[in-house]
């Protein structure tokens, strides 16, 4: 499947500021931060930039966005319109929970409970992404029950590695929420590993003969492709990206995404601040670069069943 | 509303001859032809006399070999949306643009609700469906649902246009949802099959396999002679019949 950047754009950056809303709606509501009016303006306005940049940058690739608004009409059947209404939705009790945080300075109370409902509607909306790909049974590599999994796992992974570095900023440590974040990151590891031995050990279930139905009388091969020219569904879903390239990609994913911040949570333990500080906001740029990486080979391994047509011989 | 009708009181759709049809592309051409200027017009392309033209087409066919070596032949394979009974493409679509009509199971595209997110392109096994960028909008087979029941035309021209201009008579329009229809004894007869069926869209168009191949080894040929040799000219006007016979034959 062709990576699109705005898509990548879209999930890793409002997957990270969802991350970072349940948070900050569920530390707020334990009384683990602080309601200091700053620490909740910054912390709230950094997740809620990340998700209006995200869901922005998810209108960029429409045919038409002045008619997004549509999208909110079909939760029945869709799960993008499903999204689309728990990522407006969501926007309500966060909105309150800042007002309480920012202007009053309050995080309890009906506040808390704003807190907790933020909280859970983020997570609905990164299932709902999640389940957008996966819900595709054209494709193998996303039609897999452990894909919203990875997609909530990654989002409180780098939302948590970006509470840990406001935290730090604003010297409201706990050593645990750093042992927590990075234990985080391992799970999210724990599980893209299991994603990829799936995908690579799984039997390609479709042939070429199964497409044309004529696999009975013997090997298909194309003669010839319907046109000259490459058309719409070969560039949008013929995109593929060399096994070894892949392979190699995947270290680079494990290491930024995954190891690299992991190591930094737990140099945050130091005794030293100024140490800790730099380590968890070293640990936000790495995981950023990885999972943006992480994301792109998401669509690059994808195969599209429609490809058997054009001469790949299964998917 | 991207909700499956439970039930369609007709399937309409196309039954395709595998063994017939011989690649000459005019169904496309004719389907672009009448599509640029019908529902959900235009079909756009983009450098379309240059050297790299692009565009949307609703109807493709491809070119296959099957088998090898004496028992290989090449199978030409028109391919448009099979307008699936339970297709994703429809559930997909996040606007209610994406539609499968409950009167005769058609799927269509509304291009004043389409936002372009593609998704339901994505989920079409077929790749069926196709992105206009000019139009911003997605584009796919209508079943020529304004040819077929269009009343200023003359009757045997509300069929889709592919069909209208096969030259071979390779494709069959009709409800497959009738078990006495024309098309749907033509399936039974000949053993037409569903694309990926046990993918489970249960497309409605149905392809007709090649014929089993008519050969020295699959038909027993008849060793007599087929015509009785002609005697050898013996007058002037028999040689010059027997030239000009020879002349006319190369």
């Amino acid at each position: 499947m062709h990576p699109a950047y705005s898509v990548i754009l879209f999930t890793t950056a409002s997957g990270a500021g969802y991350g970072l809303l349940v948070w900050l709606g569920v530390l707020s509501a334990f009384r683990v931060l602080p309601a200091d009016r700053w620490l909740g303006f910054t912390g709230l306005a950094i997740s809620l930039a990340l998700i209006t940049v995200g869901l922005l940058a998810s209108t960029f690739h429409l045919g038409h966005p002045e008619r997004a608004w549509r999208a909110f009409s079909q939760w029945r059947s869709s799960w993008l319109s499903r999204e689309g209404v728990a990522a407006v939705a969501t926007y309500v009790p966060a909105g309150l929970l800042g007002i309480g945080w920012v202007f009053l300075e309050r995080t309890d109370g009906i506040f808390a409970l704003m807190g907790l409902l933020a909280a859970a509607l983020a997570l609905v909306t990164v299932y709902c992404t999640g389940m957008i790909y996966a819900s595709l049974r054209t494709i193998r590599q996303w039609n897999q029950p452990l894909v919203p999994w990875i997609y909530i796992a990654l989002a409180l992974a780098t939302g948590g590695l970006l509470m840990l570095a406001l935290m730090y900023l604003f010297g409201t440590t706990r050593p645990w929420f750093s042992i927590l974040t990075a234990a985080l990151v391992g799970v999210a590891l724990l599980l893209k590993q299991r994603y990829w031995a799936t995908i690579d050990s799984e039997k390609k279930t479709w042939t070429i003969g199964d497409a044309t139905g004529l696999g009975k009388h013997g090997q298909v091969r194309v003669l010839d492709f319907p046109h000259t020219q490459a058309n719409f569904v070969m560039r949008e879903m013929g995109f593929a990206v060399a096994r070894n390239h892949a392979e190699k990609l995947r270290g680079y994913v494990r290491l930024l995404a995954f190891l690299v911040p992991g190591a930094l949570c737990l140099i945050t333990l130091a005794p030293s601040a100024l140490l800790g500080t730099l380590a968890a906001l070293l640990a936000v740029v790495a995981a950023g670069v990885g999972v943006a990486m992480e994301r792109w080979l998401f669509f690059a391994e994808a195969e599209h069943v429609s490809m058997l047509y054009y001469g790949r011989p299964a998917a | 509303m991207t909700c499956l009708p439970t039930h369609t009181e007709r399937k309409l759709g196309l039954v395709i001859d595998l063994d017939t049809c011989v690649g000459c592309h005019g169904c496309a051409t004719s389907c672009k032809e009448w599509n640029t200027g019908g529902y959900s017009a235009p079909l756009s392309d983009t450098d379309p006399y240059g050297a790299d033209p692009d565009g949307a087409w609703l109807n493709r066919i491809h070119s296959y070999e099957v088998g090898d070596g004496a028992d290989s032949r090449t199978v030409h394979f028109p391919r448009s949306c099979l307008h699936c009974e339970t297709p994703d493409c429809v559930t997909v679509c996040p606007t209610g643009a994406s539609f499968k009509r409950a009167e005769d199971g058609i799927v269509l595209v509304d291009p004043d609700l389409c936002i372009g997110c593609k998704l339901c392109s994505w989920a079409c096994a077929y790749g069926a469906r196709e992105y206009d960028p000019s139009h911003g909008v997605m584009k796919k087979c209508t079943l020529c649902v304004d040819r077929i029941y269009n009343e200023h035309l003359a009757p045997e021209d509300r069929v889709p246009a592919c069909v209208r201009a096969c030259p071979t008579g390779a494709r069959h329009f009709g409800d497959l949802g009738d078990p006495d229809s024309d098309v749907s004894k033509l399936v039974a007869e000949r053993g037409g099959f569903d694309l990926l069926g046990a993918f489970g869209y249960k497309p409605v168009n149905k392809y007709l396999p090649p014929r089993e191949r008519r050969d020295a080894r699959t038909v027993a040929t008849d060793k007599t002679p087929q015509k009785q040799k002609i005697a050898a000219p013996t007058t002037a006007i028999e040689s010059l019949f027997s030239w000009v016979d020879r002349a006319l034959s190369r």
